[in-house]
């Protein structure tokens, strides 16, 4: 054991000050570091400790409100703290018990100053997450937010995000297939991609961090270690100046193609019962990995750097235990695996090296090159963490808008509405981004394109329904209102495809924490999730936080990202939009009081972002959400929509150009309030022609508002027999206004 | 049938094709890693879809090098069948089994939609359940898929019915709208869209490309 004199000093004492701050460590954080180590640290202890503790990794911010969110439920195996949420799914192919492993994480700031790389190590951050558990992915999700459509970098941030996002996932051969996209300016410094992956794994083979065992080899496996990536974890946890730019060093470089052997060889790897614990080298590589695996076993660790794989030269301690160099594990053996380990590996052509070995003395002993150039007690290292209760400022709540003073501008029917709402950025087709994910590799994606997805477990006809949502505009005007809605609609979305929603993974993207105004919305959005949450016994599996979103002062709209997951009994049930047809009669589901506040109307038609955004009444979503599946699930209805942004004659819209059928409305109601008005937890339903279903009755019974608003057929979108507009014409107007915006 | 699917690093489509050839004939299909050097017997062997050693240097050309293609080329010379998807095509362009390349698609973006094919010759013992004319609809997910090839070879593909399928609507750039070829004995078939991906009806989607597996089953049973 060596003692604290044997520590290499690199630094005068202002000088560590000084270098502490440029990792984001403040004084007091600088003070309690010192104290635990008993005198100043070196450069790699600095780094490690500077890591650790930043808001990326520490959560230091925002975990006195994560621990509000329910995270219990009969499905839960396991909740947030590990690499990813763990619940049970059910039975496989062969009566083995099955898991679904996900997490949904942010890749914000890496992706606007990189777009490419940014997003496409994002996906192979994600995935390595899932996979590290020993889950074998399934899908790939992703929430993407983009400034406004005509301010000069969105252009080039939407190709090289989108171009990111399918280059790696495509390649190590997970479909993407599902996702959102949102533009709006308050992301103009500042986008936001959120990529989430869903895996699946036998329930008796799951893969946790904590390590065990004194002695027991810790080894290294994946990609060589290079200077990439450095400072990842400090630059996200900092907001932006002007220049952004010089940061694209920190930005790392993926490789999916060794993402691919990565994920087989730690699959084959897993399949023998050679691994103790892994953990996946993400932010904050190295040191992460190694604190988190021995920490949470309660042991030590030393690690011998001259031992890890290295693609530079001349690399000093501190660099290795910070790069955030890609594709790249630690895992902790049985005795006597350490063969078995290499021969794996070296099929797939991948390093797997000895570099450590669990101790008892609880400590991270850090070797290079015959010296100790980092020796950290690790209890206090994770117990003594910061945690900050910032100050929060609640957000002003805004009154109902009288949708009677947003009438249609003159000239303007509910036609041309439509078509404007329909070709508007936030609701136009995403067919330029989804055509460049590859949705179907796996051979079991059911369903796409709809309120949510479905991907059948492999062998079975069992199946897994996914969504990732959010608004943040209704977060924006009231956080705990926009909180419910994100987890509502996540709900609904599963629901309306015929599956049991189950759990979910949050995605928390907002500004900077350390501003009360700010701290008000996490808050805000936090309860109301958690009210959700319990209301619709949806809990919360996994997550991610995003703070410092924000440029020269400008923080993005909040975003609490949802990625629900649910589970269904028989895919060939799925209700599919494609399915409706002419003929078929169109019911809504849920009251429609034409709620006009923060809707898409009101921006894209009226160019006003007011009002209070449509309330969600928890116990009536559950109702009609619970309703409608059984109708589902029982065969009843041929095609079913969630009703969300746009309100329902978007809803009805975008069944139409699904199913490749026009309508005839016969609702007498014709305000733009009861059409575009976006209240919540509602559904459109199609029912056969000549079904002999007594919706109406059973809706009555339920006590389900419940209302036959029309009859498919025809090449228009007709009310009253009148057309507004024809489904070619608004087919085309969807469709051409992504292209364009990319200058196709 | 006595199947092989040969799986290099970056492979990613062979699990999906082994599925669909065990969907077609009951039985597993051989599974041969790339650094193999002995194929087994085979009646058909399938290069599959994916990103083989990455893509990188260019699409295919590290695979054809790999020592398991020398006994795929073996075994092409001995009348083997032999089915390249995707990557396959691209892998089989390479080690020159087939002629021509597959080049960037035209408007440099990955591309994944279910695109309308046209049958053009169904007188092989890959596309004999399809007829000549008949319009299929086959998903197609790849970055380099712009058939080129010199005009001498072009002609001599349309003059000996080697020209399999091409689309209804190019997609990628491909010269004469060219989607799959045959060797110039028909016993190898190139192909970018991925029939394993339109065969099992319970996805929801089209299952034209049954027939590819059906029609093989058939000839060599």
């Amino acid at each position: 054991m060596q003692g604290n004199a044997a520590i290499r000093k690199t630094q005068d004492p202002p000088d560590l000050r000084r270098i502490a701050a440029e990792h984001g460590m403040n004084a007091a954080e600088f003070g309690e570091m010192c104290k635990i180590l008993g005198r100043d640290p070196s450069a790699c202890e600095l780094g490690v400790f500077a890591l650790m503790w930043s808001e990326h990794c520490s959560y230091k911010s925002s975990k006195v409100w994560l621990k509000k969110l329910p995270t219990e439920g009969p499905h839960v195996i396991c909740g947030p703290g590990e690499n990813a949420g763990v619940i049970d799914i059910g039975e496989g192919a062969s009566g083995e018990k099955l898991a679904a492993v996900f997490k949904i994480e942010s890749h914000n700031h890496p992706s606007f100053i990189e777009p490419y790389q940014g997003a496409a190590t994002g996906v192979g951050g994600i995935l390595r997450d899932v996979f590290t558990m020993g889950a074998r992915p399934v899908a790939n999700l992703n929430a993407l937010r983009f400034g406004a459509v005509d301010h000069p970098k969105t252009r080039s941030l939407v190709a090289g995000v989108v171009a990111g996002i399918g280059g790696y996932g495509n390649c190590v051969g997970i479909p993407t297939v599902a996702g959102e996209v949102n533009f709006h300016k308050s992301y103009n410094g500042n986008n936001l991609v959120n990529a989430m992956t869903v895996g699946v794994a036998r329930q008796d083979r799951i893969f946790y961090a904590r390590a065990t065992g004194v002695g027991n080899p810790v080894c290294y496996v994946g990609s060589k270690t290079g200077r990439d990536g450095i400072k990842g974890a400090t630059m996200a946890s900092a907001e932006f100046n002007d220049n952004a730019e010089s940061q694209r060093p920190t930005v790392q470089v993926g490789d999916p193609f060794t993402e691919k052997l990565l994920l087989e060889a730690c699959l084959e790897l897993m399949a023998t019962d050679a691994i103790v614990a892994i953990q996946d080298m993400g932010a904050a590589g190295l040191t992460s990995s190694a604190v988190e695996m021995a920490g949470k076993g309660g042991l030590g660790i030393e690690l011998d750097l001259d031992n890890v794989p290295q693609r530079e030269t001349g690399m000093n301690a501190y660099e290795m235990m910070i790069s955030e160099s890609q594709e790249r594990m630690l895992l902790v053996l049985k005795p006597g695996s350490e063969e078995k380990a290499r021969d794996i590996f070296r099929k797939w052509e991948l390093d797997a090296v000895v570099i450590g070995k669990l101790t008892d003395t609880g400590r991270l002993v850090v070797r290079h090159k015959g010296g100790v150039e980092a020796d950290i007690p690790l209890a206090p290292l994770v117990t003594r963490a910061p945690v900050y209760e910032r100050p929060v400022e609640d957000t002003p709540k805004q009154q109902p808008l009288d949708p009677v003073r947003y009438p249609l501008p003159p000239g303007m029917d509910l036609g041309a509405a439509l078509e404007k709402l329909v070709s508007c950025p936030d609701l136009c087709s995403k067919l330029w981004i989804i055509d460049q994910y590859d949705r179907h590799v796996g051979t079991n994606t059911v369903y796409t394109g709809g309120d949510a997805s479905v991907v059948r477990l492999h062998g079975t006809h069992r199946g897994l329904a996914m969504k990732v949502d959010c608004t943040p505009r209704y977060c924006a005007a009231d956080p705990h209102e926009g909180g419910k809605q994100a987890v509502a609609e996540s709900w609904r979305n599963i629901t309306a495809v015929g599956a049991k929603p189950l759990a979910l993974t949050d995605n928390m993207n907002f500004g900077s924490p350390e501003k009360p105004r700010i701290m008000g919305q996490f808050a805000g959005c936090i309860m109301g999730i958690r009210e959700a949450c319990l209301a619709l016994d949806y809990p919360v599996v996994s997550g991610n936080v995003s703070f410092y979103s924000e440029t020269k002062g400008e923080a993005v709209q909040p975003t609490p990202v949802i990625g629900g997951v649910g589970v269904m009994e028989d895919v060939s049930k799925t209700a599919r939009l494609t399915h409706a047809t002419e003929g078929d009669r169109l019911y809504v589901i849920g009251a429609t009081a034409g709620h006009i506040g923060q809707s898409l109307y009101l921006r894209e038609i009226h160019g006003v972002e007011a009002g209070s955004p449509p309330p969600v009444d928890l116990q009536a979503e559950r109702r009609h959400g619970d309703f409608v599946r059984g109708l589902v699930e029982n065969g009843v209805v041929r095609a079913c929509h969630d009703v969300s942004d746009g309100g329902l004659l978007v809803a009805v819209a975008e069944l139409c150009m699904a199913a490749g059928c026009g309508v005839d409305l016969t609702a007498s109601d014709d305000s733009p309030g009861f059409w575009f008005g976006e209240d919540q937890g509602r559904y459109i339903l199609c029912l056969p022609a000549g079904a002999r279903f007594p919706l109406a009755e059973k809706a009555k019974q339920a006590g389900i508002p419940v209302a036959e608003i029309g009859i498919l057929g025809g090449g228009d979108i007709c009310l009253g027999g009148r057309s507004l507009i024809p489904l070619a014409r608004l087919r085309r107007s969807h469709g051409r206004t992504l292209p364009a915006l990319m200058g196709e | 049938m006595r199947a092989s699917v040969i799986v290099f690093p970056g492979s990613n489509c062979d699990r999906d094709v082994a599925v669909a050839l065990q969907r077609a004939c009951g039985r597993r299909p051989n599974m041969v890693w790339h650094a193999d050097v002995r194929l087994p017997e085979s009646d058909l062997v399938v290069i599959p879809g994916g990103f083989s050693y990455g893509d990188y240097l260019r699409t295919g050309a590290v695979a054809a090098r790999a020592p398991i293609m020398r006994e795929v080329a073996a075994a092409a010379k001995k009348g083997v069948r032999i089915l390249g998807i995707c990557n396959g095509f691209q892998v089989l362009c390479e080690t020159q089994l087939l002629p021509g390349v597959l080049l960037r698609n035209r408007d440099l973006k990955f591309i994944c939609r279910t695109v309308e094919l046209d049958v053009v010759n169904s007188d092989s013992d890959f596309t004999r359940n399809w007829k000549k004319g008949q319009k299929l609809r086959i998903p197609i997910a790849h970055g380099d898929g712009s058939y080129f090839a010199d005009s001498g070879t072009l002609k001599s593909l349309n003059d000996n019915g080697r020209v399999a399928l091409r689309y209804c609507d190019n997609p990628n750039g491909s010269l004469e709208d060219i989607a799959g070829i045959f060797s110039e004995n028909r016993r190898i078939l190139g192909l970018m869209p991925h029939p394993e991906r339109a065969a099992d009806p319970e996805l929801g989607g089209s299952v034209d490309g049954a027939a590819v597996f059906k029609s093989l089953v058939q000839a060599l049973a």
